[in-house]
């Protein structure tokens, strides 16, 4: 994404594969590449999406890199879903060192996970009894991609991004989350080369869960902040 | 060269709006904040985003801001706030 290029910097590839002029135009491969947009969009294709699509093919064109180093990116990208995140949550709820570890230097934390932020750094906020997280980037899209994967829309939605900062207790709400107004509702606002990722409160009545069922409890919305972890 | 930013300084935020790739939300210029966190220092990616290296590098800083201050009819307690990430050149210690 134009958005956020540093997300990308570690995982180019090689540029040492050869350009066959003799086959394969790039417009014969385009059908192939998945995540394409469906047949009913392509009337509505916006300008910078038509854009995108020809900056692709001439890349491609060119030699840069080839539809398959796409095709890899994009399984990657897919490969990675918010579990990896409710993992990591529920070590942190289960092993005091690593929550100290995890709060104080989320990017090498995570390491110990065989996650890599690449350029970017995680910074993960404990919402405690005196203090709720939310996360947000009015800017663009910024989120947690390495452990959290790819954004969901309404996280992206001009509503969610102008409103999360103007009125999130409203927003909270809509989510079904209600935060008592002794609780500092503290946004925050990814402008920069930070990740955040919420640390959310343990929930009462699982003394008895090892990780692997805490994690269970833990979903993408709550590691966003706009929801709780799910009762036991 | 910006001023060295310490936690718990007092900073206002540049009221300009230039044109070009600027990680300032428009909703924080001219506010007041405090900062809460030294960062370290990162490419500049107003020029970065012009395919240049984004050297000099910025001091980035967390500086959170009460929603009072944001928006003076927020309809929230007054402990409620934002935090975000500003580069020093944005930034001058009130």
């Amino acid at each position: 994404m134009a958005h956020d290029p540093k997300d990308h910097h570690h995982h180019h590839h090689d540029h040492d594969h050869h350009h066959d002029h003799t086959h394969s135009h790039a417009h014969d491969l385009a059908p192939l590449i998945p995540h394409a947009p469906p047949a009913a969009d392509e009337k509505v294709h916006a300008y910078h999406q038509v854009l995108g699509l020809a900056l692709k093919e001439l890349l491609i064109e060119k030699g840069v890199f080839s539809a398959d180093e796409i095709r890899k990116a994009i399984e990657w990208r897919d490969s990675i879903t918010p579990v990896m995140g409710a993992k990591i949550v529920a070590r942190a709820w289960t092993d005091p060192a690593y929550k100290k570890r995890l709060l104080a230097d989320g990017t090498a934390a995570i390491k110990e996970f065989g996650h890599d932020m690449g350029a970017l750094h995680l910074v993960v906020v404990e919402n405690t009894p005196q203090v709720h997280n939310v996360i947000v980037c009015t800017l663009c899209s910024c989120y947690p991609r390495a452990i959290l994967g790819l954004p969901p829309s309404w996280y992206k939605s001009r509503e969610y991004r102008a409103r999360a900062v103007r009125e999130p207790r409203a927003v909270l709400r809509e989510f079904g989350t209600s935060i008592p107004d002794n609780v500092e509702v503290r946004v925050h606002d990814s402008t920069a080369d930070m990740r955040y990722l919420v640390l959310p409160m343990r929930p009462e009545g699982t003394e008895k869960l090892g990780e692997a069922g805490l994690a269970a409890l833990v979903t993408r919305d709550c590691m966003v902040g706009v929801t709780l972890p799910l009762p036991a | 060269m910006a001023v060295r930013l310490e936690p718990g300084d007092r900073v206002r935020v540049r009221d300009d709006y230039p044109m070009g790739h600027i990680r300032t939300p428009v909703y924080v210029r001219g506010k007041e904040g405090v900062v809460i966190k030294a960062l370290g220092r990162f490419p500049n990616p107003e020029t970065l985003a012009l395919g240049r290296d984004g050297l000099p590098a910025k001091g980035l800083y967390e500086v959170r801001f009460k929603q009072s201050e944001l928006w003076p009819d927020y309809n929230g307690p007054e402990s409620d706030t934002v935090l975000m990430d500003i580069y020093e050149h944005w930034l001058s210690r009130i």
